[in-house]
This record gives C-alpha cells, structure tokens and sequence, in this order.
C-alpha cells in the first residue's frame, strides 16, 4: 500500500465508453454498411455530385465561420456583464437551435423574407425590398440556428476560466487587451476549433434549410442528392456513396480539429464564481450593449413571430395534436435518458485516455449521418428481425439520442478534460476511484455542461422528423410529424399552433435541464 | 413437505402469469380470427385529416376483416420502401403511387394485374393500365390569390414575362415537384429549358415539399403557388374564402392520377381485390373531395360537393403515358437543373 499515489484506473470506465461508441459506430458506420450490402456496390460521383459537393462545403464554411466570428462578441459580452434577465437571455438563446427546421424557416421568414416585417419596414421608407433566397438566406438560416449554440458553448469556455486569474488581472493592473491576451485567446483557441467543426458539420448536412431558402438548384446539398438517389432513383449505391463521402468529410474536419485545439495551462481554480474588474470603460460597455441587443433582436425576433401567429389556434389544438404531444415528451425524454448514458463515459474516457481521441471523432460522426442513410440502414437491419413498425418509438428514441452525442460532447469533453487535468492526480492520490469518483468529484463538477447537454438532447429529440418517417407508425405520430399532417391537409393555422406547442415544450424541457444544470451557480 | 414447497413458489408466479396472459390473449383472439389486410400508404392519407379513418371504417363494415395502414412520407417514399423490402413486403396493397412512378414500380415485378375490369372512371383520360386502380386526380396548377394578382397569366410564356413570383417544388424530392417538370417537357418539348430560363427570375425559391410551397405562399412570400387546380376549393368550403383561384394555362394541365395496386406476394388475395373494387364504390370515392381535396376517380352519386363547381377546368389534359413519364425524367431533371444554375 506504499506509494498511494499511484493512479488507480477502474476497469469498468473503458469498457462503458467503448460500449457507447460502439453504439454510435452501429448507427454511422453499421447503418452505411447495411445500406452498402444491399446495393451490392456503391457508385461513382458524377459532375452534379462534386457541384453539390462544392456547394455544400462552401456553404458550411461561410455558416461556420460567421457563427462563430459572431458569436466571440456576444459571449464575452455576457461573460463580463451582469445585468437584469441576463439568466433568462440565456436560456433563451438555446431556443433557436432546438426549434425544428421548418419552424425556424417560417419565423425567419416572418422577419427576413419577402413579405416580412424588414422589408416591410424599408417599404414603408421608401427603400426597395431584399431578397435573402440564395447563399445570403442559407448562411442566415444557418446562422440564426448556430450562433445561439457557439455561445453559448463559448460563455461555457469563458466561465471556466478560474475565477483567481481575473482577480489577479485586476490586481496586476491588466488592460483589456492584456486580459485577452493572457486569459481568453487561449481559452478561445481550446473551444473554437471544436465548435466551428461542429457547426461547420450541422451545416455540411443541411437540405430543408439550404432547399428551401437556397432559391433553386445552384443550392444543391449533398444531402438532397443522397434523398434524390434513395426516392426517385432508388439508387442505393450511390445513396451510400454520398452518404460515406459525408461522413469522411466528417471524419477529416474532426480530425483536424483535434490537432487545432490546444488545451490550456490555467491550472485549477477555487471554483467559484467569476466577478469581472474589467471592461467598465464606456466603449467597452457600449460595445457589449450593441452585441447582446444585435443577438437579441436577430435572435428573438423571429421566434416572437413564431409565437405571434401560434397564440390564436394554441388553445383549440384538436385532440390527435395533444396526443402526439405527449407521446413526443415521452420520446425525448428517453432518448435524453439514453443520451446522458452514452456521453458521459465517451466525454470521461476521452478526458482520461491517451487514445482517447479517438472516442472524440466516432462521438462526431452522427453529424455528419444523413438522417435518411441511417433511417434506412436500421429498417434493413431490423427487418430480418421485427417488424419495424413495433419499434417506431424506441427506435426513434435511440437515433435521437445518438443524433444528439456529437452536441453533449461538445458541452461534456472540455468540462471532463479540466476535472481530469485539475483534480485527477489529487483523486488518484486518495484512492477516489470508481463510482464514488464520479459522485463526488466529477457528476459536481460536470453538473453545468450536463444540464447544458441533456437539455439540448431533449429538445432536439422532441422536434426531430428525421427517422420516425421511415418507421411511422400511423396509431402513434410524433408532435413534429402532427403538424406536417395538419400542413398537408391545408390546416395551417392549425399548424402554426402545432408550432408553437412545440417550440414551448422545446424550450420547456431544455430551460428545466438547463436550469437544473445552474441550480448552484447566479449565472 | 419443503422440497415440495420449493416448487409450489416456484411455479406459483409462473401459473398466474399464464392465467393472466390466457385472459389477456381472451379478447385478442377474437380480434385475431380476422384477416388482416395490410395496406402502405402515405402519410397524409392515414392523418386525422385525410380520408383514411372514414375509409378504414367503410370497408371494415363490409370486409369481415382488419384493415391496417402501414405509411410512408409520401409517394415517392412509398415505392422506395416497397422496393426496400422486395418479396418479404408485408403489404396487400399499396395505395398512392402516381402516374410518375408506375413504370418503376411495374417494372419491379412487385405488382399483380388488379383483374378489375368494366370499371367506368370520370378521368380527362383514358384508362387501361392493368395492374393499377386510380383513386382519385387533379391538375396541376399554379394558385394565386384574386385580391391580390390583377393580370393573370394564361400560360407559361406569360408567366416567365411577368414580374409574379412563384414559388416551386423541388422535381427531386416531390412529386408536385416532378408533375410540373413533366408538365412543362410534356407541353413545350425541346423548348423546355427555354421556359425555364424564363421562368427562373419567377421563381422565389424551390422547396423540399408541397407543405412548405403552400405555406409560404399562404404567407406572402410569393404571388403563386404550384399546386392542384382542386385547392381553391379547400378555401372556399372549409373557410369560406374565394380569394382564392387556379390560372388557367393555354397549355393544358398536366394530371396527376394517384393509384392502387396488389401486391402479388400478398397472402390475403381475395381481400386484395375486395378492395381494389372497394375503390370504385360510393363509399370510398364520396370521402374524397373534402379530405384529399382532389377529384374522385369516379364521381359519387350525389355529384361533387358544392363548390367544386366554381373551380377552373382546364380544356386539355397533359400526361405523359407512364413508362414515357419514367423514360424522359433524367434528362428533363438535368436540364431543369442547368436552366435554373445560370
């Protein structure tokens, strides 16, 4: 018993995280392979795929770039000041991402499109109106759904820098320029390669969203020739030819972000609560002003539409629209269930192992699935089995949960990395290992990144129509699928009160997890 | 007396779950003496708002049997999921393919003659297609508001003159969507690209689907939409608004005839067939109008529901026979796509 520092590694962790990126492999890789087999072959790209191919890169690249370039400003606004509803603002700003894309689509449109309230407004002064169908809506689109995300994943980033150092900086006399220097570029060069990737990989499988506000077929995503293939040609193999060249995409840009991302030599904190010397100059506040105001209106505007046009049907919802209401709540609530059991081994293992790298980019790879490869590739893999119909639900609770690993990750693996690198050799020291590790050291210290994500899951799963379509069951329809019935069938007054139902128990459940993630911070 | 107790708790549980499952299976036994006749359909037609529910009901009255929707997104979806499944498909019937995609789908060999004959269809064209029962119909057409669209344009040339934007479906994922591209090949030909040229300042954007087309039209984002020549009507009688109308184009319409077929691996023929020529019937054709919001394949004995004799009906009919639908649909996508990338 000599020497009780030696570090004591629990057996069961390797095996839990490579139990859930196995998990994740079956229903990337598996679901491409299944789809291979029975083609029996893939094809090879013609002159139209590489078109796409270039468009969809250019596309994710410029929505990428903007949402993080954008997204600095505001989260070091909302990291230094403190100001009333600024805890509200927040969890507010998840709701973009979390809203389904056709709902987002109808609020931006609402405010940015061809007969909303901006041009209506430069119609009124006389100025001609805009039109943001092509590359300016896309990216816009993609912005409005992606910048809320970058920051607030980089708020998270600059609330972990420890407290001590800006008391120091304020101490030592440092000026803004300092601060930066020393304290948040090396932290911005820990997060933004990792969320850039990420963001740069939502967008790289965007169809709805590129289709529908691209303005024609210059807008070609990969995506859209990968459902071409399997719909109108059926056309197997080269669905899953486009399918892989995605996922390679993927697999190289994740890559690539790894080695781009440095962790930061800050050392451990006292973990409390940051309080801010800096930045109380009238520029620098009035800069911070204009970049929570931008955001806000940018941001909120749209979902306020969203909400305007819903209020008036929300109430005389008909009955099935309930039902599928809570059959979806249901839903997500187990695949947040599912989800937190998968990621946190993946994010703990990729903290704690030298190869753990390797979980990272698996953990990525169902960004960059088409929602159609795997939809398919599990029908062919179960049918032999069951019938898929019975497992609709499960199902669909499954793929949403893996569909959501690459954004728990995001939120999970830096938090894991700092535990890991600020208390890991204290714990192995005191023989802290196993459960009791995880409860009273890392659960404590990864309770906001935790929140963070099983809120996030929650409500991508309750308004993803991703893979239910393939297994519907018609007995049992999800809120999303509801409300492209009640679009179908003309009622879409209707469907705009489906909207909001849906919007409001997105962000129901992700503010309740979120919130429930800062119970101990004033933050 | 304990080794002979051990069992009794042993088996105790096991006895009662039996008895529970035995009371359990009671009822389901009865529901089980019925056949089951599987029919795969899209999405919208089993909704709470389509006509499935009243059809399920009509033909369970009579059938003796259980009849069960299987769904898929929409047409298109519905053949791949068929095609998907080959042989081992557990569907007797598919329902809500169109005249586009039969070609593919008889060529897969999946489908059985319906052996229907005799049947008279109120269709703007012939019908003689052996393995297919049409359902129902529509034209294709653009829609536009009457308060708010002064000149309405008579045909596509007038359409690609005039500053009206329009919005449309994408040929590559919908089935409006490949109608209008079919329409256009099928009334101009080699001029084709050329129509779209012109039209493609026209058009605002393409969407994924007929829903978001429809809604975005709804909300101003343009002055037409691709539709049916059928949707005023849906506004007219459900709302009670005529703001709406369908312009009607010097060209001709181009058709959409949704159909049903049989599965020839089905293992319930006879209620297969019970009903395809349950499709015919009153009782199926008269649900349509106010639910599909298209025309019935055969008119119901009362007539059309009042209203759909305000809509416009187009003086020629334009469809492509099937397999020629099929033939010409690679290269009209590949012209559509060049024409609308300048």
């Amino acid at each position: 018993m000599a020497g009780g520092a030696k570090p004591v590694r629990p057996g069961a962790l390797p095996l839990a995280a490579g139990g859930a990126a196995a998990v994740a492999a079956l229903l990337t890789i598996g679901t491409l392979l299944a789809v291979l087999a029975r083609a029996g072959g893939a094809a090879w790209p013609d002159a139209a795929d590489w078109a796409a191919l270039r468009f969809t890169l250019w596309q994710a690249v410029l929505s990428a770039g903007l949402s993080v370039l954008l997204a600095v400003p505001v989260a070091r606004a909302l990291a230094r000041r403190r100001f009333p509803g600024r805890g509200l603002f927040i969890t507010l700003l998840g709701a973009p991402f979390i809203l389904p894309v056709i709902v987002a689509v109808m609020g931006i449109l609402a405010i940015f499109g061809r007969a909303g309230l901006f041009n209506t407004a430069l119609g009124a002064i006389g100025v001609a109106p805009v039109s943001i169908y092509g590359l300016t809506g896309v990216v816009l689109a993609h912005v409005f759904f992606n910048l809320p995300l970058a920051v607030r994943l980089i708020l998270q980033g600059w609330l972990a820098i420890p407290a001590e150092r800006f008391r120091l900086a304020a101490a030592l006399g440092f000026t803004a320029r300092d601060i930066a220097r020393h304290l948040e570029r090396p932290m911005l060069r820990e997060v933004v390669p990792g969320i850039a990737v990420t963001i740069f990989l939502i967008c790289l499988t965007s169809f709805a969203v590129a289709l529908t506000l691209g303005g024609g077929p210059k807008a070609t995503t990969i995506e859209l020739a990968i459902y071409q293939a399997f719909r109108f040609d059926f056309d197997l193999g080269r669905a899953a030819m486009l399918a892989g060249m995605q996922l390679v995409l993927c697999a190289v840009t994740a890559a690539l972000a790894a080695r781009l991302s440095l962790p930061p030599a800050f050392g451990a904190g006292l973990d409390t609560s940051q309080r801010r010397w800096d930045g109380t100059g009238r520029w620098v506040r009035l800069a911070d002003g204009a970049a929570i105001g931008a955001a806000a209106v940018f941001l909120l505007l749209p979902l306020g539409a969203v909400a305007a046009e819903g209020l008036p049907r929300l109430l005389s919802l008909p009955a099935p629209v309930w039902q599928a209401a809570g059959l979806s709540l249901a839903v997500s609530l187990a695949a947040t269930a599912l989800a937190m059991a998968l990621a946190l081994p993946i994010a703990l293992g990729a903290a704690r192992f030298r190869r753990g790298r390797a979980f990272e980019i698996l953990g990525m790879l169902p960004l960059a699935t088409s929602a159609l490869v795997v939809g398919t590739g599990l029908f062919l893999i179960l049918r032999p089995v069951t019938s898929p119909g019975a497992l609709a639900l499960p199902v669909t609770a499954l793929v949403n949960a893996v569909m959501a690993l690459p954004f728990c990750l995001r939120a999970l693996i830096p938090a894991a990395r700092r535990v890991e690198a600020d208390y890991a050799r204290l714990a192995d020291s005191l023989g802290m290992t196993g459960l009791a590790r995880l409860r009273y050291l890392t659960l404590p210290r990864m309770r906001r990144p935790l929140g963070f994500a099983a809120g996030l899951t929650a409500a991508l799963s309750m308004g993803d129509l991703g893979v239910i379509t393939l297994f519907a069951d018609p007995e049992r329809a999800t809120l999303p699928l509801q409300m492209y019935r009640l679009m179908s069938a003309y009622r879409l007054a209707d469907a705009a009160g489906a909207a909001l139902l849906l919007m409001g128990l997105s962000f129901g459940l992700f503010w309740i997890f979120d919130r429930g993630g800062r119970a101990d911070a004033a933050v | 007396m304990i080794p002979k107790e051990r069992p009794m708790t042993r088996y105790a549980p096991t006895a009662t779950l039996t008895a529970a499952l035995t009371l359990a299976a009671a009822p389901m036994a009865v529901a089980e003496e019925k056949p089951v006749l599987t029919v795969y359909t899209y999405d919208s037609f089993v909704s709470d708002w389509g006509p499935g529910p009243k059809i399920e009901a009509a033909f369970e009255e009579t059938c003796g049997c259980d009849l069960r929707f299987v769904t898929a997104g929409d047409g298109a979806a519905l053949l791949a999921r068929l095609l998907l499944e080959g042989d081992h498909t557990e569907a007797d019937v598919v329902l809500g393919l169109d005249t586009n995609l039969t070609a593919r789908a008889a060529q897969s060999g999946l489908f059985a003659e319906s052996g229907l004959g005799g049947v008279t269809y109120d269709l703007p064209v012939a019908w003689d297609d052996p393995i297919f029962v049409p359902y129902d119909w529509g034209y294709f057409a653009f829609v536009y508001d009457k308060t708010k669209v002064a000149e309405v344009p008579a045909d596509f040339e007038a359409l690609a003159a005039s500053d009206l934007k329009v919005v449309i479906e994408d040929p590559r994922s919908s089935t409006p969507g490949l109608g209008l591209l079919l329409w256009v090949k099928e009334a101009y030909g080699d001029k084709a690209a050329a129509i779209w040229e012109g039209l493609s300042d026209n058009i605002v954007t393409v969407t994924p689907g007929w829903s978001e087309a429809y809604d975005m039209f709804l909300r101003g984002e343009a002055d037409m939409v691709l539709s049916y020549t059928t949707s005023p009507a849906y506004h007219l009688i459900a709302e009670g608004d005529d703001s709406k109308a369908a312009a009607a184009f010097r060209e001709g319409h181009y058709l959409q005839v949704e159909v049903a077929g049989k599965v020839a691996a089905s293992d319930q023929v006879a209620l297969a067939d019970q009903f395809l020529a349950f499709i015919g019937t009153e009782a199926f054709q008269s649900v349509i109008p106010e639910t599909n919001w298209m025309y019935p394949a055969v008119t119901p004995e009362g007539g059309l529901p009042a209203g759909f004799d305000t809509l416009v009906t187009p003086d020629k009919a334009l469809l492509f026979p099937a397999e020629k639908a099929e033939a010409v649909r690679d290269a009209a996508i590949s012209e559509w796509r060049a024409a609308l990338s300048r």
